[in-house]
């Protein structure tokens, strides 16, 4: 007999984590099932921005208001994902300065504190900037860390007694008498199909969600729009630095932790293609020749890896509840909209609007379920968040793991056990990851295969992309889960995966970096006389 | 003259992990506590580009001795990255124990007008674990001898008048050590460019080259040193001389950190700052100068390769000329650091590492059975001859010993 959910909630990107805590904070029985990792679509693959709204208020207001209310929020109740680097825009003598006066009109009525600076101040702030700059707002950008936010909203859910499948991908919505009462699941390393109850169904997979909608028999007409992505191998610049224009190419350079990304291209794919994104030769020209433009040693910076994400934008003409494509955030009631009692589907918006895009789903649900509880997400801090961080004591005595792993967990790091020195070697030494930080991700995380847990430590996001660490990790992983085969062919699919991002930009030291891991692991470990095993 | 903070130094991007400097990263072997090279240069770096914070004090640790850039593969700037790391961000103040340690200038003129006393006191054990306690420079280090008459007063006095007889002319940067310490080093080096046929000058003013006051974190005072000194250097090149050197250290520092550490523009005369030794063998080796040496020299003679030295790539120079002479048994010793790194070894905290470091060098040194071991750093010569017991010399002072300076006149007329 199955376990009866109130919530089964779709989906382990950003905006299904928001909504499985938030529906577990407000006392319903939720599980979250995911058909690979958490963070592997979307969620993973953008450009970490902590939007202050700005690139949107000339053009949506609405959109602006969301991002500076949600930015102010996640300051606070995310601050181990959140760096507060302030963000430039930029006018360069192409552009036209008479924008700039439109531009910080529009932020000052979203609420948006935009100033106008001087060139040789926007220099003093930021020595990366172009030095041709003739103009310079300051905004409230910063760095988010989305894989951070997600583990934290998963940990804190499962914290309120959320249930969490991942490696679980739903193939079919359970319905009766034309109600959606659960789901069928693929559960991919026991190979069998189960069946999940609940009283509503909330759709949050992202570009997927247009399959998920199918299997209810309701239309969500998406328009898979592609961006992809460059990272440099060290921080280049440390204000977010953006094009003082319409929202084009390649204008915004996100320092994140130890590197520093230049994005995004746009263009619309056919939806049989998100699944297998490739970053093209094109893409990569454009990157770098417009991110040059904001921060000149780009040109001369390492490239560790492109890669590219699917955003979730949802056509305006299917949307019966008449908000417009732009506003952003989409939540749909199938009840009302095709007579699909139990199902939700919350959708659009972006990184930055997940908390409230998953109140607004909790409020639907709750409603439907009649439950009487406010939203306490944008006052509750996340697990790692909850003090201060000026309290940052580790970070001036302890070696570069615990620095490392304090920034990455917050408050959390002090869960991080110590027993003796080898427990503070370190595995990843591009980022700083402890054997004791990967054993917390095994036993604290939910991480089970290096993917795992790269996604929840950044290990193999450093300059070497899993040359040293990803023997290592396996290492322990076959420990932890008592099977070397397995974690030999999870080394594989993971040094395929590193590569595959390196390969649109292997050139230099890049390539001659690959070349290296390649020796290492095909030349000394023997790697590909081994089957490959794809996620 | 621009001596502000040298722009970042993105060498770092070429680092491929390989961990050969680690390897070979004489601390690290002795002191598990040190993160060692990579992960203190490039791999550190990239953190504290995100955050100061990340800065490690154990980076006090590293003993300068470039081995991780001569070994590494890529070209990375391993050992700049970390010196300059450790002036940018280092929080422990120089003490005063650092100050006097570093001032090598300062303390070599007080104790030369003193130097009996100075020299008698220094040696006294009460006096020693006083300095111990209070200051933090280990009792068990033994302090180079300070001379009573500085190498400048002497050539002022007895030199400086039969320069003027010689068409040819180099100019000496004799540094600290010979000035204060060992002023017969000096008068050897005259000797020998004499007998070859060319005059030397002092540089209108000198001040020590620095190296101390950058490892111990006094960089504006080093800069401003830095500067002086290739003021003297540029007028010396200008009249069309090179400017040599008796110490491995003075002329990497001279070269090398200016620039790098220093973020100083020393390109106009880098070249032509050498040590004598290259500067000899070199003009051995064309034919333009002949060497005669005495028939009754007869040594055995091992050559310890300076870390510094290792980093120029210089000591091929050294060692030639002293297969030059012919009553020499050479042995070349495995290239090691001796564990001094110029005042590292006297500090209280490193001095067991210090000493661990160098053990590896003792033990060949005493293994081999050598008359005297040559070198052309001074802090190595204190070294070793504390901790192996054995006489070291700058191949300088050897090849002057050795020399048949009636016969080498000739035959350079």
């Amino acid at each position: 007999m199955q376990k009866e959910y109130d919530v089964i909630v779709i989906g382990g990107g950003i905006t299904g984590a928001g909504t499985a805590r938030d529906c577990a904070m407000r006392g319903l029985k939720t599980l979250l099932v995911e058909r690979h990792d958490l963070t592997a679509g979307a969620t993973g693959r953008n450009h970490g921005l902590l939007h202050s709204g700005a690139r949107y208020a000339v053009t949506d207001q609405e959109s602006a208001r969301e991002c500076i209310q949600e930015n102010m929020t996640l300051r606070k109740i995310a601050r181990h994902c959140v760096e507060e680097t302030d963000g430039l825009f930029i006018t360069l003598p192409e552009d036209d300065l008479a924008f700039q006066e439109t531009f910080i009109d529009s932020c000052l009525r979203a609420g948006i504190r935009a100033e106008a600076i001087d060139p040789a101040e926007a220099i003093r702030l930021e020595p990366s900037v172009n030095k041709s700059l003739i103009g310079a707002v300051r905004v409230p950008d910063g760095a988010v860390d989305p894989f951070r936010m997600t583990v934290a909203n998963v940990y804190d859910a499962r914290l309120h007694g959320a249930d969490v499948l991942k490696y679980h991908e739903v193939t079919a919505i359970v319905k009766e008498a034309g109600r959606v009462v659960g789901v069928e699941v693929y559960d991919a390393e026991n190979r069998q199909k189960k069946t999940y109850r609940s009283r509503i169904v909330i759709n949050a997979a992202g570009i997927w969600g247009h399959h998920i909608a199918q299997l209810a028999g309701a239309t969500v007409n998406m328009f898979p729009a592609k961006g992809a992505l460059l990272i440099f191998g060290h921080r280049v610049n440390n204000m977010v630095i953006n094009r003082c224009r319409k929202p084009a190419d390649a204008d915004i350079l996100v320092p994140g932790d130890t590197i520093c990304l230049i994005g995004t291209t746009s263009s619309r794919v056919p939806y049989d293609e998100v699944d297998d994104m490739k970053v093209t030769p094109e893409e990569v020209d454009i990157l770098l020749r417009e991110g040059a433009k904001l921060a000149p040693e780009l040109a001369q910076t390492r490239i560790l890896r492109a890669y590219a994400g699917v955003r979730p934008l949802v056509a305006a003409d299917n949307d019966p509840s008449g908000r417009s494509i732009s506003r952003g955030i989409v939540c749909l009631d199938h009840e009302t909209r095709d007579g699909i009692p139990g199902f939700i589907t919350i959708t659009g918006g972006k990184l930055m609007t997940y908390r409230l895009m998953a109140e607004w789903a909790t409020d639907l649900a709750c409603k439907k379920l009649g439950v009487d509880k406010k939203c306490q997400t944008a006052e509750i801090c996340l697990p790692g968040s909850e003090q201060p961080a000026s309290k940052r004591k580790s970070v001036t005595v302890d070696g570069l793991g615990a620095k490392a792993a304090h920034g990455r967990h917050g408050t959390r790091s002090s869960n991080i056990e110590i027993n003796d020195k080898s427990d503070e070697s370190l595995v990843c030494e591009c980022e700083g990851v402890s054997v004791a930080e990967i054993n917390y991700a095994i036993d604290e995380l939910g991480a089970s295969n290096i993917l795992n847990l790269r996604r929840r430590t950044r290990l193999g996001m450093g300059t070497c992309q899993g040359e040293l660490c990803a023997c290592r990790a396996a290492g322990l992983l076959s420990k932890a889960n008592g099977c070397a085969r397995r974690s030999i062919e999870d080394l594989a699919s993971f040094m395929n995966e590193r590569w595959k991002g390196v390969y649109p930009v292997a050139w230099g030291d890049t390539l001659a970096e690959a070349q290296f891991t390649s020796w290492i692991y095909e030349g000394v470990c023997g790697l590909d006389t081994f089957e490959k095993k794809e996620e | 003259m621009s001596t502000k903070h040298n722009k970042i130094d993105t060498s770092f991007e070429q680092c491929m992990k390989c961990t050969v400097c680690t390897v070979y990263c004489p601390v690290v072997a002795v002191n598990p506590d040190y993160p060692g090279p990579k992960q203190a240069g490039p791999d550190g770096e990239r953190y504290r580009l995100k955050n100061p914070l990340f800065y490690d004090e154990a980076l006090d640790m590293c003993l300068n001795c470039k081995r991780c850039e001569v070994s590494c593969p890529s070209n990375v700037k391993i050992g700049d990255i970390i010196q300059s790391a450790r002036l940018k961000y280092g929080k422990k103040k120089p003490s005063l124990r650092d100050f006097i340690l570093a001032n090598t200038d300062l303390m070599g003129s007080v104790a030369t007008t003193m130097a009996p006393v100075v020299n008698f006191t220094l040696g006294l054990k009460p006096v020693k674990l006083v300095m111990d306690g209070v200051l933090g420079v280990d009792h068990h280090r033994t302090f180079p001898k300070y001379t009573g008459q500085k190498f400048e007063t002497w050539f002022r006095r007895y030199a400086l008048k039969k320069q003027e007889g010689y068409e040819k002319k180099v100019s000496y940067f004799h540094g600290c050590y010979a000035n204060y310490n060992n002023p017969e080093l000096a008068k050897d080096f005259v000797k020998i460019m004499n007998a070859i046929g060319y005059g030397v000058n002092l540089l209108e003013k000198e001040k020590c080259c620095g190296v101390a006051l950058i490892s111990n974190g006094f960089k504006e005072q080093a800069a401003k040193q830095a500067a002086l000194n290739l003021s003297s250097i540029r007028k010396a090149v200008g009249r069309g001389e090179e400017v040599l050197t008796t110490s491995s250290t003075c002329t990497f520092t001279m070269r090398d950190e200016y620039e790098h550490i220093l973020g100083i523009d020393n390109a106009d005369v880098r070249d032509h700052i050498s040590l004598a030794t290259r500067f000899i063998y070199k003009l051995v080796d064309s034919g333009k100068v002949k060497l005669a040496f005495r028939k009754d020299y007869v040594k055995r003679i091992a050559y310890h390769t300076p870390c510094h030295m290792e980093k120029l790539g210089w000591s091929i120079y050294s060692t030639s000329l002293l297969r030059l002479i012919p009553g020499v048994d050479f042995r070349m010793l495995e290239s090691q650091c001796c564990g001094i790194a110029g005042t590292y070894g006297f500090k209280k905290e490193h001095y067991r590492d210090s000493q661990k470091i160098g053990e590896g060098l003792f033990q060949q040194i005493r293994d081999c059975n050598v008359d005297m071991v040559a070198t052309d750093c001074e802090t190595c010569k204190w070294q070793i001859e504390m901790s192996a017991g054995v006489r070291v010399e700058n191949p300088i002072s050897i090849i002057a010993d050795a020399l048949d300076v009636e016969e080498t006149i000739k035959l350079n007329k």
